[in-house]
């Protein structure tokens, strides 16, 4: 999910096409001649190897036009010390997916140093510096492996320089090996640290005057080899997340925030909680009109000497709420308002032939209706920040995902100017796109003016974290399928209803081309007849992007609908699917009737086509790894799905057991993962290992829910989570490999998709029940 | 009443209320913050904590009942990372986040210390109090078993 259209929209600046409005220039328009000459690229690279077909030639990504883009200047990124340490800003967030080690590790191989000689250091929100640091979208990989590998490469060019220039000899008499620089006459050598000065004191080379490695010489590029820097320090208890800075003197603040989107406190008891040992201030933070954005909901706080004084206090606050219009919300009848949306006619985001005529004359329709409710992101770390305001300055330490967004957002609430607030970046314990709104770190910075700058360390409890979430959305997707006489599939027609995250930022009942383009009308199945079309509906709490967003409901529906249809016909669900996905080839989006311009994760098309071909090569792999089509026992069966999504091409085969009592168990899922070039394959793996678990949980658990307003979830015991117990024994990760120049593309979120429907699409292979509603109750699934 | 504690070998005086779970005390007035908080109702294990040798939910156990008794944190573990479990940990790349890592490399270490082979079953069950929401259970799973036999 990309923050980019709210940031622009928020300067000004929207690059989306608000609906129905003419298209506004975006990144598919940046071609690849205006990206060279950004570069100042006359020609291409220059590669050790001669230049074959494959071979890696710098592509645009959408990295360019995301807020202050790309920097591709080493001297910002890299700092080399007199005994050789190489020092590697990180800009991205690390959240989990390992980028701050994995971006570094690019740099440093393309540059010659020796990992056990690199130290990274976080940088804080700085874009202006760094150009975009927004770690959302699973952009960092995407966007940053090429200025990586161009910085690094510049770096060890200007090492080369230093030596030919200090012995007298030609530049191409010397060549970089690990962390030396070599004179390939004589033999001698002088390492990183001797050359540094000399080195990082030359102008940069121009990107065209670069020699690349040839892939045959990456040391860690491609490999896995590289633990995550922060290993030690995690499993010493020693790595640094927002909850755990600690100030002199600094307090512990919590906050009792409206139980209902929009409510407001009335009335409160403070003396009652400065009662409690231990409680120093009660302090109320404005709330900010809906949509609220980023900005707090407001509330009260209560500041204390520790969180637990905190909690304390507040759970004697007896805070009266104002409910405002909200307080109606109710989840059954919203669930119900939602299918009567999807049962009339939308607005029509994407025509392709005639469906009405093709369902008219269709020898059978099938129509299916599935379900998905409110989720609640639940990282281990809730959100946290501790910040220090004092003197007109404000500094401030959040687990955030973007950071700048998080010091221009305190500037504004606190009437700061920017160059005056400072937002350090610690670790994050888990992000899934929760800790991309700052509203936590405002909070924090408006109690620590209230204390006189004092600095406050705010924390979210987990009941906060799962009442007053920024949810992902909930969704009715309504499909009927039109089949001729032959059992082929003529017609489409796919309803999604579901409340906008626009409406977090702007009064909105439809959604944006952001989310129709999550698996609505970017479909990629070979049906002559297709419409997609979007029915209005109002929101009622704070929507949000989680791990992979909309394209969560969206293969729920299609791929299990798939299944369906292929039960119905009799059919080979694989064999079915893949005659769907038809031949392969690009789809083109005019032609496929898309209306307005379709979002591609905000890339240029022409880079990251969707590509049926590589659809059907994941789902062949996914198959023959999991032996598809093997008999099985009982109450047990294989499922598939397949989403592309974040530029990513991936298939899940899970295998299920499904116990008398209903129970599910799930010995083994073979996931596929067409990612471009593979940068690091271990993470990689862990990162589709954990979207396994994280897709079990939002089909067997995950539902928050909503009454009079309020939601009715609190925390684990309520809000259940895959456990030691119950998780997928063996999660298979197959990457298809390729060489650098196959475009990288997202990681940390395409692998949750199709989990959810190939479970239950196992499931009806072991039992014949076929569920449509998340989570699945699993008592439908008793032996009768 | 300052209440004594003896924590990762060392004696402290904590002052604060009884009721305090040992969670806050070790976070907000000791400074030890590799102890994590998660839930606070005993549901997340992110607070897993030794005391005496028995692996417990520092969220639950409250600074009176740890009173005089020894409290071993992630901190205390091996600050090298040389424990077995921590050895395993890193060998073969179980942390995303690392955010509940801390819980659930003392809870392991807990079984261990009581049972020097467990069975799948019984590991199963020592670490379900252990939530990962980053999804890390087959490796944590391995890990376990890895520091166990070595292999
Ligand atoms: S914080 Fe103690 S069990 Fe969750
Ligand atoms: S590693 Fe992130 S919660 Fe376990």
């Amino acid at each position: 999910m990309t923050l980019t259209s709210f940031v622009a929209l928020r300067e000004g600046r929207p690059q989306l096409a608000a609906p129905g409005a003419p298209s506004a220039p975006t990144l598919t328009n940046v071609s690849r001649r205006s990206f060279l000459e950004l570069l100042g690229l006359a020609g291409t690279f220059t590669l050790m190897a001669p230049l074959g077909a494959g071979a890696y030639e710098p592509y645009p990504t959408g990295g360019e036009a995301m807020p202050r883009g790309l920097v591709w200047d080493p001297k910002v990124f890299v700092s080399i010390a007199p005994d050789g340490t190489v020092t590697i800003t990180a800009h991205r967030s690390e959240m989990g997916t390992g980028s701050r080690t994995s971006l570094p590790m690019v740099l440093a191989d393309e540059m010659g140093a020796d990992w056990a000689k690199v130290r990274i250091v976080q940088a804080p929100g700085d874009e202006p510096t760094y150009g975009n640091q927004d770690t959302d979208g699973s952009r960092s990989m995407r966007h940053h492996i090429q200025t990586m590998r161009v910085m690094g490469a510049a770096v060890r060019t200007m090492l080369e320089q230093a030596a030919a220039a200090a012995w007298g000899v030609p530049a191409s008499q010397v060549e970089a090996r690990v962390h030396v620089v070599v004179d390939k006459a004589t033999g001698r050598q002088a390492g990183f640290g001797e050359l540094a000065k000399a080195a990082m004191d030359l102008p940069v080379p121009p990107i065209k005057d670069l020699v690349l490695k040839p892939e045959s010489a990456f040391r860690y590029i491609g490999k896995g080899n590289v633990p995550l820097y922060d290993m030690k320090a995690i499993v010493t208890g020693r790595a640094i997340y927002g909850s755990d800075v600690r100030k002199p003197g600094q307090l512990y603040a919590v906050v009792a925030r409206p139980p209902v989107y929009g409510g407001k406190a009335k009335s409160w008891d403070a003396a009652a909680a400065k009662a409690v040992p231990g409680v120093v201030e009660v302090i109320e933070i404005p709330g900010t009109p809906e949509p609220a954005a980023f900005m707090p909901m407001g509330g009260v706080a209560v500041v204390a000497e520790t969180t637990w004084a905190a909690i304390q206090g507040r759970e004697k606050l007896n805070v009266q709420w104002e409910d405002g219009p909200n307080a109606t919300y109710d989840s059954d009848a919203y669930r119900k308002e939602m299918s009567a949306v999807a049962a009339k006619p939308g607005k029509v985001v994407r025509n392709q032939g005639d469906v009405d005529a093709a369902l008219a004359k269709a020898a059978k329709v099938v129509t299916a209706e599935y379900y998905q409710p409110h989720m609640a992101h639940a990282s281990m770390e809730t959100p946290h920040a501790l910040a220090i305001v004092k003197d007109g300055r404000c500094e401030c330490w959040a687990p955030a995902q973007s950071p700048y967004a998080v010091r221009t957002d305190i500037a504004k609430f606190l009437g700061l100017d920017v160059a005056n607030v400072t937002v350090h970046v610690t670790l994050l314990g888990g992000g899934f796109g929760r800790k991309s709104k700052g509203d936590f770190a405002l909070e924090a910075a408006y109690l620590s003016k209230a204390m006189g700058g004092a600095p406050v360390l705010l924390t979210w409890t987990r009941e906060d974290d799962i009442r007053n979430s920024y949810y992902h959305t909930t969704s009715v997707e309504r499909i009927e399928a039109g089949l001729d006489a032959n059992g082929k599939v003529v017609a489409w027609r796919h309803r999604s209803v579901a409340p906008t995250i626009l409406s977090t930022f702007d009064k909105a009942e439809y959604q944006f081309a952001i989310e129709l383009g999550m698996g609505l009308v970017d479909n990629p199945f070979d049906i002559p007849n297709v419409r997609c079309e979007n029915g209005p509906i109002k929101n009622h709490v704070r929507i949000g992007w989680f791990r992979s967003v909309s394209n969560i409901p969206r293969a729920w529906a299609v791929q299990s609908f798939v299944c369906e249809l292929a039960h119905e016909l009799g059919r080979d669900h694989k064999e079915f699917l893949l005659e769907l996905l038809g031949p392969p080839r690009k789809i083109d989006p005019v032609a496929a009737g898309i209306e307005g311009e379709l979002w591609n994760y905000g890339d240029p098309y022409s880079v990251y086509p969707i590509d049926t071909g590589r659809l059907r090569a994941v789902v062949e792999l996914a198959c023959e790894k999991a032996g598809w089509g093997r008999k099985m026992p009982p109450r047990t069966g294989l499922g598939l799905a397949v989403h592309r999504s974040f530029l990513t091409y991936v298939a899940s085969v899970v295998e299920v057991a499904v116990a008398k009592d209903g129970t599910v168990t799930i010995p083994r899922i073979d996931t596929a993962v067409d990612c471009g070039f593979p940068a690091n394959p271990e993470r990689i793996r862990a990162q589709f290992e954990g979207a396994a678990v994280m897709g079990q949980t939002l089909c067997f658990h995950s539902a928050v829910t909503f009454k009079n307003g309020r939601a009715e979830q609190s925390n684990y015991h309520d809000y259940e989570m895959v456990r030691m117990t119950n998780f997928p024994r063996q999660v298979n990760v197959h990457i298809v490999p390729h060489p650098f120049s196959v475009p990288a593309a997202g990681v940390g979120e395409p692998g949750v998709p199709p989990i959810a429907p190939a479970i239950a699409n196992a499931i009806f292979a072991a039992t014949g029940k076929r569920i449509r509603d998340l989570p699945i109750d699993t008592s439908l699934l008793r032996e009768a | 009443m300052a209440i004594k504690l003896i924590v990762n070998g060392r004696e402290v005086a904590v002052d604060a209320p009884g009721e305090m779970p040992v969670l806050w005390a070790l976070r907000d007035i000791l400074n030890l913050t590799g102890t994590k908080y998660g839930c606070g109702i005993g549901a997340c294990g992110a607070c897993t904590i030794h005391l005496d040798g028995k692996a417990v939910l520092g969220c639950v156990v409250r600074l009176e009942e740890a009173a005089g008794k020894k409290i071993t944190t992630i901190e205390g573990l091996d600050p090298d990372g040389n424990h077995p479990v921590q050895k395993a940990w890193a060998q073969l790349g179980v942390p995303q986040c690392g955010y509940c890592q801390a819980g659930q490399i003392m809870r392991a270490a807990a079984l261990l210390a009581e049972k020097k082979n467990p069975t799948d079953a019984e590991i199963d069950e020592a670490m379900a109090g252990n939530i990962c929401r980053c999804g890390c259970y087959q490796r944590i799973h391995a890990a376990v078993r890895l520091a166990a036999t070595g292999v």
